[in-house]
């Protein structure tokens, strides 16, 4: 979209902006605004026709360009940035809330410190913030040790639990990127010990420590496009129907389903793709008789049999 | 170009009211900024006028305070002004920390709206004169907001306004319309909730917005919703979640296994030789029930009998489909879960 709504609101950012930066250079004018160098240009061409009313020479937003550089006297009026408006500021105050209140994720004490003094910015505006939360699950211990380790690029030693295969194993890895998606925290490297780029789930970190070696994971290893959310389906996956009855209906909101069918009084079909199956076992161990494997059949049977040697513990009493 | 010179319009018509102190009627402000055509004829005016009238719109809708007044009392025609103190942010300055901060903070919203909203908030901090530095690397906390029903219930509840939606509960078979007074939305465990006072029920309610089926319609007055001191929303999603624990479980699980269950334990006893007994805290023992079912042979319910019970239930089920046989306590567990579903 590119009209008066988009262009408007740049162009009263864009005044005061280059008045408190003589001499600014094209390209960094453009890249801090998010806009081509040619979009730029045009934007500046509108400006120094526009100012006071009677529009001689000296009532005009005056610009003056040196070689790459752009510098704008007599803003005619437009000194100070436009408010925030409810959305800005609500942006800005929830994010910096949600920071500082999540354990282990940043330093609370510069964090408050910004949420204060945007808050006086944004005035009456920030009220609407206080009816938007947003509860993410920090680690109050792990997070701070990880951020260290990311900061100074080095080697961590984790002892952690695979849920799948409900085992602990002790795993050095080359720290990349600290995630939090969808409300919980992940590190994301190069696990020594798969030899391929892994995410860890923070909260299955038994314990960690920092090792004094230089961090080096290997400069084509993948990173994972999260953009659509943190389990992607890969070719080799294993393709498992479930029949949920309606008590299971979360099932589907849970778990990214590659398709839903609804067989009417709220009992669903749902297909999921998987890599490993270890945890549909478990999910409809779970689920009881609220949801039962369809396909594939052997998956089935598995879950027949684990009931049963799990039942075998209750038959002592 | 028709969209420039719109856009050139409305710039010049900001900066000649941010510079009058007096008001200016709608006819001094056809003269003064240019594009609203200077034709005489009753057809020239009245496009003016509608002109002028959308032009104002998108003003407020852009957040610019377009003031309405008269210059004295016996103006009787009245005029417009934008007053710079209404108009400027306020002064601002961040200390390197602090704009770090803010840096990693704007990389949080990952979805529209509240991700533009950030970027357009980051335009007017640094036309402040505020450089928000690259944050630190590596570091990528991310709030999503994929439910359809986001938007509008965000914008509902910053407009404080009756809302009208269908939604599914589980267990019932269709979803039911619902007609609410909206107070938050809260994200908790990577899912959004609606906290909403409904008009139908006359009751609180917590909605999780992926159950929101179709449109969300405002309705009504903005501003019509008053939302009680002291509502604690995060409290009221957790609350609806019924997470407190109220009855402890005693659960006797393999030596090596079941970590995340006893990542909650509140105790833990050796037991027979590869076993310990951990003594696990739970609120609903239907939902306790799932959990420890997962985990198979690895973890078995010792008390109380109601968790035992529904666990026993959970396996019998998958372990009767193609079973003949029944051993004394499936029999046992069926005969009580039938009393558990009709309680």
């Amino acid at each position: 979209m590119s009209g008066p709504l988009e262009e408007l609101p740049r162009l009263l950012a864009l005044v005061p902006y280059l008045l408190t930066r003589p001499g600014i250079a094209f390209a960094t004018a453009a890249a801090d605004f998010g806009i081509t160098e040619d979009r730029l240009r045009k934007d500046l061409n509108l400006l120094w026709v526009c100012g006071l009313p009677g529009h001689y020479p000296g009532d005009l937003i005056e610009i003056d360009f040196e070689g790459d550089t752009i510098t704008l006297s007599d803003p005619q009026g437009v000194v100070r940035p436009l408010r925030l408006s409810v959305d800005e500021a609500l942006a800005l105050v929830v994010a910096l809330r949600t920071l500082a209140e999540t354990p282990g994720l940043a330093d609370p004490e510069p964090v408050l410190r910004a949420l204060a003094k945007v808050e006086a910015a944004a005035g009456t505006a920030a009220a609407p913030a206080d009816r938007v939360a947003v509860a993410l699950e920090g680690e109050g211990t792990v997070l701070p040790v990880v951020r260290e380790a990311l900061a100074r690029q080095k080697v961590l030693r984790l002892v952690y639990w695979t849920a799948g295969r409900d085992e602990t194993t002790e795993r050095d890895v080359d720290p990349v990127r600290l995630l939090v998606v969808e409300g919980s925290s992940y590190l994301e490297g190069w696990c020594r010990r798969a030899e391929g780029m892994r995410v860890f789930h923070l909260g299955r970190v038994q314990e960690l420590e920092i090792l004094d070696e230089d961090a080096a994971p290997p400069r084509d290893a993948p990173s994972r496009d999260l953009s659509q959310g943190l389990f992607q389906p890969a070719p080799g996956d294993t393709v498992v129907r479930l029949a949920l009855e309606p008590g299971a209906a979360w099932v589907a909101d849970f778990y990214p389903c590659d398709a839903v069918e609804e067989l009417g009084d709220g009992r669903q079909v749902v297909t999921l793709r998987t890599s490993g199956t270890a945890w549909i076992r478990r999910l409809a161990l779970s689920l009881g008789a609220s949801g039962r494997v369809l396909e594939p059949a052997w998956l089935a049977q598995r879950v027949r049999e684990d009931a049963r040697s799990a039942l075998a513990g209750y038959a002592d009493r | 170009m028709v969209a420039a010179k719109k856009t050139e319009r409305l710039l010049n018509l900001v900066i000649c009211l941010l510079a009058t102190r007096r008001y200016l009627t709608v006819q001094q402000i056809r003269e003064a900024v240019p594009g609203y055509g200077s034709g005489e004829g009753a057809a020239e005016e009245e496009a003016f006028r509608r002109m002028f009238e959308r032009d104002k719109e998108e003003l407020r809708d852009l957040g610019i305070p377009l003031e309405t007044g008269s210059n004295s009392g016996w103006d009787d025609e009245p005029g417009y002004r934008i007053a710079q103190r209404d108009y400027q942010l306020p002064e601002i300055a961040l200390e390197p920390d602090e704009a770090a901060a803010l840096g990693l903070a704007a990389r949080l919203w990952q979805s529209a709206p509240l991700a533009g909203a950030t970027g357009s908030a980051l335009l007017k901090l640094r036309a402040a004169g505020i450089e928000p530095p690259e944050s630190a690397t590596g570091l990528e906390p991310r709030i999503g907001a994929t439910e359809p029903a986001f938007e509008s219930c965000l914008a509902g509840v910053v407009q404080g306004q009756v809302l009208r939606f269908d939604y599914r509960t589980a267990g019932r078979p269709a979803p039911e319309s619902r007609q609410v007074e909206p107070w938050g939305v809260v994200s908790w465990h990577g899912r959004w909730y609606l906290v909403a006072h409904d008009l139908t029920r006359q009751a609180t309610r917590v909605f999780r917005l992926s159950r929101i089926t179709g449109p969300v319609t405002p309705e009504g007055m903005t501003g019509a919703v008053v939302i009680p001191d002291g509502s604690d929303l995060r409290a009221m999603v957790v609350e609806s979640a019924g997470d407190t624990p109220t009855t402890t479980a005693r659960v006797r699980v393999r030596t090596g296994s079941c970590w995340e269950l006893r990542r909650t334990a509140t105790a833990t006893a050796p037991d027979a030789a590869g076993w310990e007994v951990v003594e696990l805290p739970y609120s609903d023992h239907r939902r306790f029930a799932d959990r420890v079912a997962g985990y198979g042979a690895d973890a078995v319910v010792l008390s109380p009998d109601e968790a035992r019970l529904s666990v026993v239930r959970r396996l019998t089920a998958l372990a009767e489909e193609t079973a003949t046989e029944k051993t004394g306590i499936e029999k046992v567990a069926t005969e009580k879960s039938t009393a558990e579903e009709t309680a």
